[in-house]
C-alpha cells in the first residue's frame, strides 16, 4: 500500500512538471494555431539559467526561481519576435519547421557550450519525512505545491483579467479581434512570455528534483509534455493540466508494472488511441472548418 | 517556323536526356564496382547520398505534393531496415546471395508499405496538425517497439548484417524511385494528390477520389522509405532503434525543405547538399548541429518553399507534360 | 532560378574533387587514426582518450619519431569524432581508414561504438585497438563466434570484470544478497549486469532484484522502490558515470542503506563532481590506480598532469598504452603496411605499459590484465585491492 502511495507522489510530481510545460504549448496553440516545438528547449534553458545564476550570485532559492522565470519569459518573447512573427501569415508548415529549427539551434548551441552534464547545486534543503508509512521529502511537496499554485494563478488570470479575456478572444477569432481594439501582437507576446515563465519554473523545479542538467533535457521532457498537451486537447488550458497529470501517472505506472523500456511505447500508444477516438484530445473541441 | 523547330529540338533533347543520364550513372557505378574508381570513403558518401535521395523523394510525395506534414518518415525507414535486416540475419540461412538482395530490399519496402497503409487509414479522420502528431506518435511507437521486442535485438540493436549495399544497387534504386514517383505525380492520381494539397474539401466536392489518392501516396512513400531503410541497414551492418529517432526525421525534413517541396529535382538537390554538408562541416564538431537547423530557419524565413520548390527541371518531365507546356507557351 | 542549382553543382564538384585528392597524399609520416567520443553522451571519455594519445604521440615525436626500417619517421595523428553513436562511429571508421588512409585505428572506447567500428576495421583488414571497450563482442565475430583477426582491445573484458566483482561482493564485502540496476539500452552495462548475475549466482549468492532502465531516464524511484523491498546488502550499478549520481542520490533519499558497487564505467573523475555525498564509500572496479603506480606510470601521471592540469583517469592510461602497443608493433613490423603490422601484433607476447602488463594469447584479441578495486572516499578514488586473473 505504501509502495503505491509512494509511486502516486512520484506520478503527481512528474505530472506537475509536464503540466507546467504543456500549458505553454496549449496557450501558444490557442492563439496562433501553431505548435511551438522550441518550447521544450525553453524549459532546458530555464534549468541552465538557474545553474548559471547561482554560480555567479549566491542568491536564495526563491530569488533564483523568480529571476529564471523572468529570463525564460523574455526568451519566449524573443523567439516569437525573431522566428514566428515574420511567418504569421505564411503557410503553417513553415512556422512548424521554423519552430523545430529554433529548438534544435537552442539545444545544440547549449550542447556546444556545455558538452558535459553539470551538477545542480542543492538550493532547496529537502527534508525527508514519513507520513502514513510513506517516505516523502519536502522537495516533492514544494514542487507539487508551487506547480499547483502557478496553475491556479494562470486559470484565474485567464478567466478573470482583461488579458485573459483578450487571450481567449484571440484564440477564437484572430482576424476579427483587432477590430475590437485588442492589441493582438501584444497579446501574443504576453502569451509567449507566460508560457516561457511556466517552462522556466518547471526547469528550475525539475533540476532540483533531478540535479543533473544536460542539454538534451529539453528534447526528452519537451516532447513528452507536448504529448500531454495533445492528450488533453491542445489549445485548451485545463486540458493541458489534465494531460500532464495523466501522462505522469501513465509513465510511473508503466515503470512500476513493466520494464522501463516500455514507457515510451505505452505513452505514445495511449496518445494514438485517444486521438483515434477523440481526434481533438480529451477536452478539446472540434474546430469548424468553413468551406 | 524557327521557333517551333527550336522547341521541337529541345523537346527531343529533353526526351533523351534523362535516360542517358540514368544509364551513365549506372555505368559509372558498375565501373567503380569492378575497378574501384573511388576510395571507400567516397563510395560511402555516395551511397549515403543515394539513400538520402530516396528518403527525400519519398517524403516529398507526402509532404510536398500532398501537402501533409508527416514527421514519421524515419519510422518507415526503421521498419524497412529492421524487416530487411531480420530477414537476412535471422530468417535466411547462411549468407545472403547477391541476387537475393534486391528481393530482401523489396521485402523491407513491402513491410513498410503495409504500415504506411495503416497510417493512411488513420489519416482519413484527421487533418493538418493532428496528422503531424499522429505521425510523430507512430514514429515513437515504432522506435519503442523495436526496443522492446527481443527478436529485433532490443535497444542494443541488430548486429551482423552483411555488407550488401553497393553503389550499383543504390544507383538502381535511386533511378527506380525517381522514375516511379515522377510517373505517379504526372498521372491521374498525381493530380488528385496535388488537388488534396490545394484544397481537400473542394477536391472531394469535385469528385476527386481523395481516399484512394491518400492511400496511394502513403503506401508509395512508405515503400520507398522502407527501401531506403533496407539499403541503410546493409550499408552500416548494424542498426539500433536510437538511430531512427525524431532527429533522423528532422534531417529528412531538412533535406526536403532545403531542396524544395513538390519537386523531384529539389529532392535530389536537397539530399545531395545535406549529405555533403554533413561531411564537409565535420571539423565544426558540435557546431555542425547548430548550422544545419539555423540554415533551415533562415530558409523558412526567406524562401519557405525551398530552393526549387514546386518547380521541376524540364528534363524530369514526361513527354506528354512537356508537350502540354510547350503548347501553352506557343498559344 | 538557375542560381541555386549552379551553386549546388559547384559545391558538390568541389567537395568530391577534394575528397579524391586527399587519398593521394603520401607523406613519409606514419598516420594513426583516433576514433573517439568527443561529443555526445560521453565527452569525458573521449577527451581523456584524446589527451593521452596526443601526449604519447608528442612524446614520441619529440624523440624524433618512430623507427621504421632503420629510419626515424614522425607520427601523425588523425582525429575523428564518433559522437558516442553507433552509425557515426562506423562512418568515422570508414573515413579514417579509407579516406585518410591511416595505418591503424585507436578507439572507439564505448562498446556500442567499438562494435560497429570493429566490423569496418575487420572488413577493411586494418588493425584496430579499443582502449576501453570491455564488451566481449568487440573482438569476437558475431556470426562465427571466433576471434576477429584485426581487432584488439587494451583492457580486460566484462567476463573477467564480472568475476572479480562477484567474488569481491561475496568474499570481501561478505554480502549474500545483491540487487542489480542497469541501463538495458546500452551495450556495456547490459553485458556487465548479465555476467555479474551469472557469476554471482554460480558462486552461491542471491540476486534479490534485477531491474532495468533506459538511457536518458532520470527518475529511478519505481525501480529503486522495488529494490528496497527486496532487501539487498549490495546494489550493483554497472552504468556509465553520468547516471550514477542520480541513482545513488535517489536511493539514499528513499532510505536505502545498501552498499553501492560499480564497474569500470564509473571511472571518470566527473562522477565525484556530479555525485556528492551519496557516493561516499562506494566501490568500483577499475583498470589502474594512481596509488600503486610503477615508475613508468608515475612518469605518465606527472607528464599528463603537467600538460593538462589534472590527473589522468583509466581511459587516459589505457589509451596511452594502446598507442604504445600499436607503435611497438609498427616498429616490429618495419614497414607501414597494415598486414605486416597485424602479423607483428600477434607476435608480441607482452607489453609493459602504465596500466601494468598486457599479455596476449595467440588467436585472441583480449589481453590478460589485472584489475583494481577502488573506493570513493572524500571525493577521491582510493585503492583497496588488486585482482589478478
Amino acid at each position: 500500500m505504501e509502495y503505491f502511495a509512494q509511486q502516486a507522489i512520484n506520478a503527481i510530481q512528474l505530472g506537475s512538471i509536464y503540466a507546467l510545460i504543456a500549458l505553454g504549448y496549449s496557450l501558444v496553440y490557442g492563439v496562433l494555431s501553431m505548435m511551438n516545438f522550441a518550447h521544450g528547449d525553453v524549459f532546458m534553458v530555464g534549468a541552465f539559467a538557474c545553474l548559471l545564476l547561482v554560480s555567479i550570485f549566491p542568491v536564495p532559492f526563491i530569488v533564483a526561481l523568480l529571476a529564471v522565470m523572468v529570463i525564460t519569459a523574455l526568451l519566449g518573447v524573443l523567439i516569437e519576435r525573431v522566428a514566428y512573427r515574420p511567418l504569421r501569415n505564411a503557410p503553417k508548415v513553415s512556422a512548424i519547421i521554423t519552430a523545430l529549427g529554433c529548438g534544435l539551434v537552442i539545444q545544440n548551441t547549449t550542447l556546444s557550450l556545455s558538452p558535459y552534464p553539470r551538477p545542480m547545486p542543492r538550493l532547496f534543503e529537502s527534508v525527508p519525512f514519513e507520513f502514513a508509512g510513506v517516505t516523502m521529502n519536502t522537495l516533492q511537496l514544494f514542487i507539487i505545491g508551487v506547480s499547483a499554485g502557478l496553475m491556479v494563478a494562470l486559470d484565474f488570470v485567464i478567466r478573470k483579467t482583461d488579458w485573459g479575456i483578450a487571450l481567449r478572444a484571440t484564440s477564437c477569432d484572430r482576424t476579427t479581434v483587432p477590430l475590437m481594439g485588442v492589441p493582438v501582437n501584444r497579446v501574443i507576446s504576453i502569451t509567449f512570455a507566460v508560457g516561457g515563465t511556466l517552462a522556466g519554473a518547471a526547469g528550475v523545479l525539475y533540476s532540483q528534483a533531478y540535479p543533473v542538467v544536460g542539454a538534451s533535457m529539453g528534447a526528452l521532457i519537451g516532447w513528452k509534455a507536448f504529448v500531454a498537451a495533445v492528450i488533453g486537447g491542445i489549445g485548451n488550458v485545463r486540458g493541458a493540466v489534465l494531460g500532464g497529470y495523466i501522462l505522469g501517472a501513465v509513465e510511473v505506472a508503466t515503470v512500476v508494472a513493466l520494464p522501463s523500456t516500455w514507457r515510451d511505447l505505452i505513452a505514445y500508444s495511449l496518445l494514438l488511441v485517444i486521438l483515434i477516438f477523440k481526434p481533438h484530445g480529451l477536452l478539446g473541441s472540434p474546430v469548424q472548418q468553413k468551406v | 517556323m524557327s521557333a517551333l523547330r527550336n522547341f521541337g529540338s529541345s523537346l527531343a533533347a529533353c526526351r533523351w536526356a534523362m535516360p542517358v543520364l540514368a544509364v551513365s550513372v549506372m555505368l559509372v557505378a558498375v565501373i567503380h564496382q569492378q575497378f574501384g574508381l573511388f576510395n571507400g570513403y567516397v563510395e560511402f558518401v555516395l551511397i549515403t547520398a543515394g539513400i538520402n535521395i530516396i528518403l527525400c523523394a519519398s517524403l516529398n510525395l507526402v509532404n510536398g505534393y500532398m501537402g501533409e506534414f508527416s514527421v514519421g518518415h524515419a519510422g518507415f525507414m526503421a521498419v524497412g531496415a529492421y524487416a530487411a535486416g531480420l530477414l537476412a540475419v535471422k530468417v535466411l540461412p547462411g549468407a545472403t546471395p547477391v541476387w537475393a538482395f534486391p528481393l530482401v530490399v523489396v521485402f523491407g519496402g513491402l513491410v513498410a508499405a503495409f504500415i504506411g497503409f495503416l497510417l493512411a487509414l488513420l489519416s482519413f479522420k484527421t487533418r493538418g496538425d493532428y496528422l503531424a502528431i499522429i505521425t510523430l506518435a507512430f514514429l515513437m511507437i515504432v522506435k519503442s517497439a523495436m526496443e522492446n521486442i527481443p527478436f529485433t535485438g532490443g535497444p542494443r540493436g541488430l548486429l551482423g548484417i552483411e555488407r550488401l549495399t553497393t553503389l550499383p544497387q543504390t544507383a538502381a534504386w535511386v533511378i527506380i524511385t525517381l522514375w516511379v514517383i515522377r510517373n505517379l505525380v504526372y498521372s491521374k492520381f498525381g493530380r488528385a494528390i496535388t488537388a488534396i494539397r490545394e484544397d481537400e474539401l473542394a477536391a472531394g466536392a469535385m469528385g476527386v477520389r481523395t481516399r484512394e489518392a491518400k492511400i496511394l501516396a502513403f503506401v508509395v512513400s512508405s515503400f520507398f522509405g522502407g527501401v531506403a531503410g533496407s539499403l541503410f541497414a546493409h550499408q552500416l551492418q548494424f542498426i539500433n532503434p536510437a538511430t531512427f529517432d525524431i532527429i533522423k526525421s528532422t534531417d529528412i525534413l531538412v533535406m526536403v525543405y532545403i531542396g524544395g517541396v513538390a519537386s523531384l529535382t529539389g529532392s535530389v538537390l536537397g539530399a545531395v547538399l545535406v549529405t555533403l554538408l554533413a561531411q564537409v562541416l565535420q571539423p565544426l564538431g558540435t557546431w555542425r548541429a547548430v548550422v544545419m537547423p539555423l540554415t533551415l530557419v533562415f530558409l523558412m524565413l526567406f524562401r519557405p518553399r525551398g530552393l526549387l520548390g514546386l518547380r521541376e527541371f524540364t528534363w524530369f518531365l514526361p513527354g506528354r507534360e512537356l508537350l502540354g507546356r510547350i503548347k501553352e507557351k506557343l498559344s | 532560378m538557375k542560381l541555386p542549382l549552379i551553386l549546388a553543382s559547384v559545391l558538390s564538384v568541389a567537395v568530391l574533387a577534394g575528397c579524391g585528392k586527399k587519398a593521394a597524399d603520401s607523406s613519409s609520416a606514419v598516420r594513426i587514426g583516433l576514433n573517439v567520443e568527443l561529443t555526445g553522451e560521453l565527452p569525458a571519455v573521449g577527451a581523456s582518450s584524446k589527451n593521452a594519445v596526443e601526449l604519447h604521440v608528442a612524446q614520441i615525436n619529440a624523440a624524433g619519431g618512430i623507427t621504421i626500417g632503420g629510419k626515424k619517421v614522425p607520427l601523425e595523428l588523425v582525429i575523428g569524432d564518433n559522437g558516442a553513436k553507433a552509425d557515426q562511429a562506423a562512418a568515422t571508421a570508414q573515413r579514417l581508414l579509407s579516406q585518410e588512409n591511416v595505418l591503424v585505428m585507436v578507439g572507439p572506447n564505448a562498446s556500442s561504438c567499438a562494435i560497429p567500428a570493429s566490423e569496418i576495421a575487420e572488413s577493411l583488414k586494418a588493425p584496430m585497438i579499443s582502449p576501453w571497450s570491455t564488451n566481449p563482442k568487440t573482438t569476437v565475430n558475431a556470426q562465427t563466434g571466433k576471434s576477429k583477426t584485426y581487432v584488439l582491445r587494451g583492457c580486460f573484458t566484462d567476463l573477467f570484470q564480472a568475476g572479480v566483482l562477484a567474488k569481491f561482493t561475496l568474499t570481501d564485502l561478505k554480502a549474500k544478497r545483491a540487487a542489480v540496476l542497469f541501463d538495458v539500452a546500452s551495450e556495456a552495462p547490459n553485458g556487465q549486469a548479465n555476467l555479474y548475475k551469472e557469476t554471482f549466482e554460480k558462486l552461491g549468492g542471491v540476486i534479490s532484484s534485477f531491474e532495468t532502465y533506459t538511457t536518458g531516464d532520470r527518475d529511478f524511484s519505481a525501480q529503486l522502490t522495488k529494490i528496497k523491498a527486496s532487501n539487498p546488502d549490495v546494489i550493483f550499478l554497472p552504468v556509465y558515470y553520468s547516471d550514477v549520481p542520480l541513482i545513488t542520490q535517489q536511493a539514499r533519499q528513499l532510505g536505502i542503506t545498501a552498499q553501492f558497487v560499480g564497474s569500470d564505467a564509473w571511472s571518470s573523475p566527473e562522477i565525484v563532481k556530479l555525485g556528492g555525498a551519496a557516493l561516499e564509500s562506494a566501490y568500483f572496479c577499475n583498470h589502474y590506480s594512481t596509488e600503486i603506480a610503477t615508475p613508468a606510470a608515475k612518469k605518465f601521471m606527472a607528464d599528463y598532469e603537467a600538460k593538462y592540469g589534472h590527473a589522468p583517469d583509466d581511459v587516459a592510461a589505457l589509451s596511452y598504452d594502446s598507442v604504445g602497443f600499436m607503435v611497438k608493433a609498427i616498429e616490429a613490423a618495419g614497414v607501414a603496411d597494415r598486414e605486416a603490422v597485424r602479423v607483428a601484433l600477434a607476435s608480441i607476447p607482452s607489453y609493459e605499459g602504465v596500466t601494468g602488463a598486457m599479455h596476449f594469447t595467440p588467436g585472441s584479441g583480449d589481453p590478460v590484465k589485472s584489475a583494481v578495486i577502488l573506493q570513493i572516499k572524500g571525493g577521491k578514488f582510493v585503492w583497496v585491492a588488486n585482482a589478478t586473473p
